[in-house]
């Protein structure tokens, strides 16, 4: 049946086959332009935006309005704030992770819905919450200031606005992780007799920690920017309680531009290092992130 | 007998752990949002309602809702679009579209509120285009409209991605055999597939735009009835000291914003129950 001497007609170009699971070319590459050209537009502009405007007098312009007293001392306040409030949040985050993983109580849901709860709060009303509980013509903030320990228009409240508005992230980030993991390797180790902390530190932490240094990373960049918060807690008092964000809106508002975006472009320089960092633990750590975040 | 409150575990560490959720939780979170509330009872509903029942405060409280759902229907559609773009082609410098995207999380709103006003000011690069064609931005609602589109654009794409990745092939190739043209699979197979996720997205962009202020107070101009937000409105009262003020506009905020989730969650839970558990 089958000569080997006929030859089937091969056409001299396969028609181009393209798979019912995709769309065409020129579909594709208009959508690709338009997340480009919109991202482009929407983010990457404004990003370029703070360089070019805190280069407008040239690059010593931009380095000696870094040196003044007031960029100075809000950064310095600013690196203090970041140092109180992230990790008092990352022990918040385990705290609550494993309260809430390895135990089995009624109302579990209703307790993870207060711990989002700042990220629905505006934090304006955030700042407002702590100056109605804490301002000094209050009882309890009244009495504390008398002791000497006034919180409002001080470094306590600013700490406290900034762990208000970055409360969840650690406890957000371990939560999934740590439901994924079940409680079989603790209690393996419970069983060969291994101490609360020891379960901790040798079994629980190894399988946690890359899942613990991305929430960091997240409420770490969020409590440098705060802004709206720590607005209404500051006080603005130059020197004492004028953080980064609030000493950019006090030059901004001077008309000061260079030193402003200066100062911005500091802290614009270590957001790009969050998303660095956080692009490469996405990469390298996939597995060990909670599920919204794989890739 | 129902579920115990508290079920006995052998794990350790039950006292410690719960100890430092619930002091924290409560000393960070609850006492002041209870302080909140408490100063809004002590001035009573009659005297709240005439703080908000104001033109000036309805106007605000309006104007923030109105653009933030605004931005929130965009970020909605250019998110599912950035998501698909993200997951499903490969092309160059798609690592770095996907870091971007993240961006207005990782930037500070007060950096975001200059850098989107020298942008779009009169004499900036976007603004004096604009100017050209007789449309200002800085200043005006537009202004308002980008900032808030800025803060909410990572979370619809944030929340869908994970989604369409996956979505199995073979849902597609069945709709496909069965004759379905690309566009009709995109519409009534993978859409639906994607709606919980988006409207989840959907709702913290609203959230987050209705409550935004950093970024936005640079760039609205701030003129009474005309492009005066409402967080603005409660800074403005505390400046004054007029505390009861500041409470029961922060209230009516926090009523609209919980209102918002519910609604959004309702429709979730219909949407699932439409498409299905998905």
């Amino acid at each position: 049946m089958f000569d080997a001497g006929v030859k089937l007609p091969v056409p001299a170009k396969a028609p181009r086959f393209r798979p019912a699971t995709q769309e065409s070319p020129a579909v594709r590459w208009l959508l690709i332009g338009i997340a480009v050209l919109g991202l482009a537009v929407l983010v990457v502009a404004p990003l370029a935006a703070v360089f070019t405007e805190a280069l407008a007098k040239g690059w010593a312009a931009a380095v000696t309005s870094l040196t003044h007293k007031d960029a100075r001392d809000a950064i310095r306040l600013t690196l203090l704030i970041t140092a109180i409030a992230v990790p008092l949040n990352a022990v918040f985050g385990i705290a609550a992770a494993w309260f809430i993983t390895k135990f089995d109580f009624r109302g579990k849901a209703f307790l993870i819905t207060l711990i989002d709860l700042p990220f629905s709060v505006s934090p304006v009303v955030a700042g407002l919450c702590l100056v109605l509980l804490f301002g000094a013509n209050t009882a309890l903030g009244g009495w504390l200031v008398a002791q000497g320990y006034p919180i409002i228009f001080a470094l306590p409240g600013i700490a406290l606005a900034t762990m208000f508005v970055t409360f969840p992230f650690v406890a957000r980030e371990l939560i999934p992780v740590m439901i994924e993991q079940g409680r079989v390797e603790e209690e393996a180790a419970l069983t060969l007799g291994a101490s609360g902390w020891r379960i901790f530190w040798t079994v629980t932490l190894p399988n946690i920690r890359w899942a613990l240094l991305y929430g960091v990373l997240l409420c770490n960049a969020r409590a440098m920017g705060e802004f709206g918060a720590v607005a209404v807690v500051s006080g603005k008092i130059r020197g004492q309680t004028a953080t980064m964000p609030i000493t950019i809106e006090m030059m901004y508002n001077e008309y000061l531009s260079v030193a402003a975006f200066s100062l911005a472009a500091v802290l614009t320089a270590l957001a790009l290092v969050t998303l660095l960092l956080k692009t490469a633990l996405e990469i390298r750590h996939a597995d060990a992130l909670a599920a919204t975040h794989r890739h | 007998m129902g579920r115990p409150l508290l079920q006995r575990s052998p794990m350790p560490g039950l006292g410690l752990s719960m100890g430092i959720t619930l002091t924290m939780l409560s000393i960070v979170v609850l006492l002041p949002i209870g302080a909140l509330l408490l100063r809004g009872a002590s001035f009573g509903l009659g005297n709240m309602w005439e703080v908000v029942n104001r033109p000036r405060v309805w106007s605000a409280l309006f104007l923030s809702f109105r653009l933030s759902l605004l931005a929130a229907v965009f970020n909605l559609v250019f998110g599912v679009l950035l998501a698909w773009v993200l997951v499903r082609y490969r092309f160059p410098g798609r690592r770095i579209l996907d870091a971007a995207v993240d961006l207005p999380f990782a930037l500070p709103t007060a950096v975001a509120g200059i850098a989107l006003t020298a942008l779009y000011a009169p004499n900036g690069a976007f603004g004096s285009l604009a100017r050209e064609v007789g449309v200002k931005i800085a200043y005006t609602q537009w202004g308002i409209l980008i900032a808030l589109i800025f803060v909410g654009l990572p979370f619809v794409a944030r929340t869908v991605q994970p989604v369409i990745e996956e979505i199995e092939r073979e849902v597609e190739e069945a709709s496909a055999t069965l004759g379905a043209s690309r566009f009709y699979t995109l519409r009534h197979v993978i859409l639906p597939m994607l709606a919980p996720a988006a409207l989840t997205g959907f709702a913290l962009a609203l959230a987050r735009a209705v409550g935004e202020y950093g970024s936005v107070i640079f760039i609205a101009g701030n003129i009474p009835l005309l492009t005066e937000i409402a967080p603005l409105l409660i800074v403005i009262q505390l400046e004054e000291f007029n505390y009861d003020g500041a409470a029961a506009i922060g209230i009516a905020m926090l009523l609209i914003s919980f209102a918002m989730l519910l609604a959004i969650n309702l429709i979730q839970i219909w949407s699932r129950r439409r498409i299905g558990h998905v």
